[in-house]
């Protein structure tokens, strides 16, 4: 057993015992929804309709009933794109990277953030699904046998990067988050007295058993997928910054893009993963297992990620000038000063200085706070994909072609109809999945929970040490 | 053939079944299996179960990915339609490598995770619709359970259900 330090906060709060876990992560599925549940599903489901029929309506009349112009031929489509798989990068990294580093503080939220990750990454394919315009061709783009004409697809053209990254990413988070699954659900399969629930979670955990064999190749499998995923975080925003960074649009074409939109991908993954912690400790009742050293950790990675993306802002803004490319340094110029400056100005505010007050502690640790700020990070994460995007298009070489860019309300729809669908499916997953890792959490107990904490210093004290 | 009945000894603590099962080890009696809530560290050691080798799998499965990229590619962009595009090198796979990089590490991630998940799950056989095999539904929640084969062992049925108690287990039974 790995020893922990008494001085570290524990993670665990209150004398919980294995069992007390079990009840605590399993209380959602076996007992009933409350009225907040009901509501909050209720409103996300209207709301996840309207975007539905947005959808419908696009596919049946084609993307003319978007916004878009002859000059701005890419604006709320890929910006949404963007910022949902942004979003959905906080999931794996807290599941892969923070397992090779051995953060045993994710254990309490890596669950729920994986399961983000997947939702996010399904509105995300929505986009550029619906603006193929003939959705029913979509799987056009993998490589097929030359039945269709004569060409294969491009694979020197970072969309098909794309293609490849998007579908990796979502597949193996998918099984990452599932093989984790696979215990918890036997749980509440043995668990089970009404006979639906022990033949649905029977079906669901796969008869898993949880001998000696099967948990070391659980905990092996763990290992590699993490070690595998950890780089195909990276990747992925790399190759999603490279859809503008290999094209020769002013204010797209920069060598800074690849870590600057990983650095944003997990700013905002991470501030949408304190959106929905913040939310579901309370509703479900897990103030014990996720609790404000969690999000205090969680703060920090939201300075550093703030910062880098900081850096990043007035990095391309100085080369912009010092390059000496008039249209790069007017991009940019524009961006700040001229008819976007307010989204530029949200941008700036919400993502680099916002995310500074983090440094005083007493704010970091203050979950209300904590709340409006993730909201404030999601809201400026979105508007940098916006001027990254619009401001560059609706400006181009030619004076005469400027356009502004005015969203219909087919646009709006899309856009808020896909949070509607992601809370939709992650209402449901609260209510039907175990939130938080049960094995994971309870194989630190003895280390990390409080009580067991604090009889293991009781013990060390009465007991003379042969520490060298 | 009548199967043979194992005994089984379900503790609260994995701690003090790690320390039941080195003492029983130590005085040769053999132990069949453990199931547990979660993962004990060390008890495969103490138990002699050999540690998996299924990272060599995901590795193989990688190399399969990286190959059959490389060969997917190269026939389709350079062998079967090269394309120009914006005057990039389209008869040299070489030469045309860099633009090839993320896709052959997308696949090559792609093959090795499904790969490896699916040995995973036959080597474990924890597949849909299979039954559960844990003998006692608590080793799921709060119990450790450890098995004892009584035929594979010289004690008799009641010594090693005797060892078991005096070992500190809170239920002893049969199936």
């Amino acid at each position: 057993m790995h020893k922990e330090a008494d001085i570290r906060i524990p993670l665990i709060l209150g004398d919980k015992t294995y069992h007390d876990i079990t009840e605590d992560v399993c209380a959602p599925v076996e007992g009933k929804a409350n009225k907040l549940w009901y509501m909050a599903f209720t409103f996300a489901a209207i709301v996840a309709l309207w975007g539905v029929c947005c959808i419908i309506y696009t596919i049946g009349r084609g993307i003319g009933v978007w916004g878009l112009n002859n000059t701005v031929g890419w604006a709320w489509d890929i910006t949404n794109f963007v910022w949902w798989v942004g979003i959905g990068h906080a999931g794996t990294l807290i599941s892969a990277v923070l397992l090779l580093f051995r953060q045993r503080w994710r254990m309490a939220i890596n669950r729920s953030a994986e399961a983000m990750t997947i939702f996010a990454v399904m509105m995300a394919a929505v986009f550029p699904g619906i603006h193929m315009g003939r959705i029913w061709v979509g799987y056009w783009v993998f490589p097929l046998p030359n039945a269709f004409g004569s060409l294969w697809v491009n694979f020197n053209s970072p969309l098909l990067w794309d293609v490849f990254a998007i579908s990796t990413y979502f597949s193996v988070g998918l099984v990452f988050w599932y093989v984790g699954l696979l215990p918890d659900f036997a749980t509440i399969r043995d668990r089970a007295v009404k006979p639906v629930y022990k033949t649905v979670y029977g079906i669901l955990s796969f008869g898993w058993t949880g001998d000696v064999k099967a948990w070391i190749r659980f905990e092996e499998v763990s290992l590699v997928l993490a070690g595998i995923a950890t780089p195909l975080v990276f990747s992925v925003h790399s190759i999603v910054s490279m859809d503008f960074a290999t094209s020769v649009i002013p204010g797209w074409h920069t060598t800074i893009f690849p870590p600057y939109f990983v650095a944003g991908a997990i700013f905002s993954g991470f501030a949408m993963v304190q959106t929905l912690m913040l939310t579901l400790r309370k509703v479900v009742g897990l103030e014990s297992y996720i609790h404000v050293k969690h999000v205090e950790y969680m703060n920090i990675i939201i300075i550093i990620t703030g910062s880098v993306v900081g850096v990043a802002y007035i990095t391309e803004l100085f080369i912009s000038w010092y390059s000496g490319v008039e249209y790069e340094g007017y991009a940019f110029m524009n961006r700040a000063t001229g008819p976007y400056w307010w989204a530029y100005a949200i941008m700036m505010s919400c993502n680099v200085l916002s995310p500074q007050i983090f440094w005083f502690k007493s704010l970091r640790t203050n979950l209300t706070f904590t709340f409006f700020m993730s909201i404030i990070v999601n809201i400026g994460m979105w508007f940098e994909r916006f001027v990254i995007i619009v401001t560059s298009l609706h400006r181009d070489y030619m004076p005469s072609s400027w356009e502004m860019f005015h969203p219909t309300f087919v646009d709006v729809g899309i856009y808020i109809g896909t949070i509607g669908i992601f809370f939709v499916l992650f209402l449901l997953y609260a209510r039907t999945f175990p939130v938080l890792a049960l094995n994971e959490l309870k194989s630190i107990l003895k280390i990390a929970g409080e009580a067991q904490k604090e009889r293991n210093r009781d013990t060390n004290a009465s007991t003379p040490s042969n520490d060298k | 053939m009548s199967e043979t009945k194992m005994i089984y000894g379900l503790y609260d603590d994995d701690g003090t079944l790690t320390k039941a099962a080195k003492n029983f080890v130590s005085n040769g009696l053999k132990i069949k299996d453990v199931y547990a809530p979660f993962p004990i560290h060390g008890i495969e050691k103490v138990i002699g179960i050999k540690w998996t080798q299924i990272s060599i799998a995901a590795f193989i499965y990688c190399m399969i990915g990286c190959t059959l990229a490389t060969i997917g590619m190269r026939y389709f962009m350079i062998v079967d339609w090269p394309m120009n595009i914006g005057g990039k090198p389209n008869f040299s796979y070489i030469q045309n490598f860099p633009s090839f990089v993320p896709i052959t590490f997308e696949f090559s991630v792609l093959c090795a995770a499904h790969g490896m998940v699916i040995t995973y799950l036959i080597r474990n056989w924890t597949l849909p619709f299979v039954k559960a095999r844990n003998p006692h539904p608590s080793t799921t929640d709060d119990h450790f359970c450890m098995e004892i084969n009584p035929v594979q062992n010289k004690a008799s049925e009641d010594e090693i259900k005797s060892m078991l108690k005096d070992s500190g287990a809170v239920e002893i039974f049969e199936k």
